[in-house]
């Protein structure tokens, strides 16, 4: 790999704002999500036509997921036990950084220099493929959609479609300059391509790494999902595989997985189920002829346990990543995934990156929403996203001596002036005396009304106060009144 | 203290004093609106199988290996590679039988390592039996063994693969329970639902990504 993919593709020193407003300017990244998006939302209605059935099997997802994660502890030794039993290597990591330590080590043990990777939003979290390059291992992504943005040095913009800020046109821009290919808009033969380059790492890689979807405790089985056949390729070609995940990805049986991948395929593209379901339960057997030798399982915490400790907060953990949230969401659909500058976009990437990098990492991430509550009603496993979202605001805002420490970075959009504000407000409002001095006073001076009050009128006109409150006119009205009462 | 006692320890110390969700698993909802009169069964799986480009023949016990070299045939494929030790492989071969003119027939009978190149490179097609399949979601059940391992049905890029009616389910809660799978699952097992695809660019759906670009099943309606 040369030094120019060592580099970290996505820039992230300007904010939010600075970041939404420029793909707001931007037409051709507007054009492309917003085709995107509404052809992913029509195609989940489609898949659940009977409202129903689509809520009934709703309400069973929720319920398998929080009786997975009311006995995580339980669940997550119950997965080691089996997994090992089945031969599978299972390592435990706290942090992004001992997961990348794990997972170079075992590159190491083996003397590998080439990765595949199946599609992994996990390995995005560890930076996988940075960490491995500065060590001269090559980590090449196979999932289509991931290696066309490992190609142009970018990030994934949507969890479901890594691509889909792109069109064809600039795809095929991309693979002419990379790859010398003849230029082609015709998506077929881009695949083509991508199919023919990828097929021989395939065939050269000493390691395969994917993520894992559901991992069965019951039976010790790692399931994924997909399309492309690229996941079974990664996790069965290479002599080794390691699959990396987060702790919260447990189950309990066999059979709960069957709500969830409905749900999961009929959420995230409106298919009845993928082209493969992949459920592994071990490596290659002495009497079996392919397979990897060795298959390891890395389980990554990444701040899921300081999610997993409130009761509220806990339920972030339900997600099954589907990207439902995120096809359903005015404001990712405008600004975009890149606009978020971490790996999970959208409303389910505002309310689980907090705890993954801090609150005070991403400040705007609880208060970029409109709190429409389309994401609420859309979310498979009912994550009731727009009330963690004022959770979080809430939590953003707490003062720094606040006795009860909820999530890393809380409290970093705190001001002394603005809490101030908002007490002498309640007073106002909660005296009666008070609030009269003050609408009188307010409507006879309604002249001096300032006509710059900060954010508000750039935006806005100023607003000026009646001549006479609403208060003083009732009580007018009523004394006028009076005398006709029986 | 180790990560992992680390992060169950403080899981622990998070769910101190509760007590763990019931298991209240709603089975009908699973299985009441994906059952399927038995006539029905073929109809529903082909209808989804081909909506995602899947080619499907009816064809009977007797019948299907003179269909399958049709369709090598037709397809003008090479060589096939097919697993002689199955009940299927023997009946294939013995249609093969003192016929000079048909496409070589081979074996996945070594590991991986010592054939990587030719399976990738030059190994068209290959034909292997499935578990059965469910209707409700239109896919093949697949637990690769010793005589078909998991990259016969993967690298090829045409799979041909065997169903016999009598064994398409309902749905896939109704497979795991009849066939036990809790009780113990294979190194890998799988639901194939169609040829390989990807609509990663501008949506637009391409087959052949990795997988196979043609999935043939041939439907024994007679078993």
């Amino acid at each position: 790999m040369n030094d120019l993919s060592r580099i970290p593709t996505l820039q992230i020193q300007d904010d939010f704002k600075t970041r939404a407003h420029k793909a707001l300017g931007d037409d051709q990244l507007r054009r492309n999500f917003r085709t995107a998006m509404d052809s992913l939302m029509t195609k989940r209605a489609t898949a659940f036509s009977d409202a129903d059935e689509r809520e009934r099997l709703r309400a069973l997802g929720n319920r398998v997921r929080a009786r997975a994660l009311s006995k995580l502890p339980e669940l997550l030794e119950r997965l080691e036990t089996n997994l090992t039993r089945n031969g599978v290597t299972v390592h435990w990591a706290e942090t992004v950084d001992e997961a990348n330590a794990i997972v170079l080590s075992i590159i190491r043990a083996h003397e590998a220099r080439q990765v595949i990777k199946g599609k992994s939003m996990v390995s995005e979290e560890m930076e996988m493929n940075h960490v491995l390059a500065a060590q001269g291992i090559e980590c090449l992504e196979s999932d289509m959609g991931e290696y066309i943005v490992q190609l142009d040095h970018e990030k994934p913009s949507h969890i479901i479609m890594p691509a889909i800020h792109k069109n064809a046109g600039q795809v095929a821009s991309l693979f002419h300059d990379k790859l010398g290919v003849e230029y082609t808009k015709d998506v077929d033969q881009l695949i083509q391509i991508g199919r023919r380059t990828l097929r021989q790492k395939f065939f050269e890689a000493d390691i395969g790494v994917s993520g894992v979807n559901f991992a069965v405790a019951e039976t010790g089985t790692l399931l994924l999902v997909e399309n492309e056949g690229n996941g079974r390729m990664s996790t069965t070609v290479p002599p080794v595989h390691i699959a990396v995940t987060g702790i919260e990805k447990v189950v309990e049986n066999l059979r709960d997985v069957v709500p969830l991948l409905s749900l999961l395929t009929r959420s995230a593209l409106g298919q009845p189920i993928t082209t493969y379901v992949n459920m592994i339960s071990g490596p290659r057997k002495a009497h079996e002829l392919d397979g990897p030798e060795e298959v390891h399982l890395v389980l990554l915490d990444n701040g899921r346990s300081q999610a997993f400790a409130d009761g509220e907060l806990r339920q972030t953990l339900n997600c099954i990543r589907c990207g439902a949230c995120m096809n359903h969401c005015p404001v990712y659909t405008r600004v975009g995934g890149h606009t978020y500058g971490e790996v999970y976009p959208g409303p389910i990437g505002k309310i689980i990156t907090p705890h993954m990098v801090g609150l005070d990492k991403v400040p705007d991430h609880p208060s970029a929403s409109s709190l429409c509550g389309a994401c609420g009603e859309v979310c498979p496993v009912k994550i009731p996203i727009p009330s963690i979202l004022r959770r979080l605001r809430e939590e953003n805002i707490k003062a720094p001596d606040d006795p009860h420490p909820i999530m890393r970075g809380q409290g970093s959009k705190y001001s002394p002036r603005e809490r101030l504000l908002w007490k002498g407000w309640r007073l106002l409002n909660t005296s009666p005396a008070l609030y009269r001095t003050f609408s009188f006073f307010a409507t006879r001076l309604r002249g001096l009304t300032p006509s710059n009050i900060g954010p508000w009128t750039q935006n806005h006109s100023a607003p000026k106060p009646a001549a006479r409150s609403l208060h003083e006119l009732a009580r007018e009205h009523l004394g006028e009144t009076q005398g006709d009462r029986p | 203290m180790s990560a992992k006692a680390n992060i169950l320890a403080k899981l622990r110390n998070s769910l101190a004093g509760t007590t763990p969700i019931a298991d209240e698993f709603d089975e009908s909802l699973l299985t009441q609106p994906w059952t399927y009169a038995p006539e029905q069964r073929i109809a529903r799986l082909r209808q989804l199988m081909e909506a995602v480009h899947t080619e499907i023949h009816l064809t009977s016990a007797a019948g299907w290996p003179a269909l399958l070299e049709q369709l090598l045939h037709d397809r003008q494929l090479p060589s096939l590679l097919m697993a002689p030790n199955t009940s299927h492989g023997q009946k294939l071969l013995a249609h093969w039988a003192g016929r000079e003119d048909l496409p070589r027939l081979k074996a996945y009978d070594r590991p991986i390592e010592e054939w990587k190149a030719e399976l990738f490179d030059d190994t068209p097609a290959s034909l292997t039996g499935t578990l059965g399949a469910i209707a409700a979601t239109g896919s093949l059940i697949l637990w690769p063994t010793r005589e078909e391992p998991r990259l016969m049905s993967l690298v090829p890029p045409v799979h041909f693969a065997l169903l016999k009616a009598s064994e398409i389910h309902d749905n896939f809660y109704e497979v795991q329970r009849k066939q036990r799978w809790a009780e113990g699952m294979p190194t890998n097992a799988l639901l194939v639902s169609g040829p390989s695809k990807t609509a990663d660019i501008e949506q637009v759906l391409a087959y052949g990504a990795h997988g196979p670009k043609d999935l043939v099943v041939l439907i024994l309606e007679d078993a």
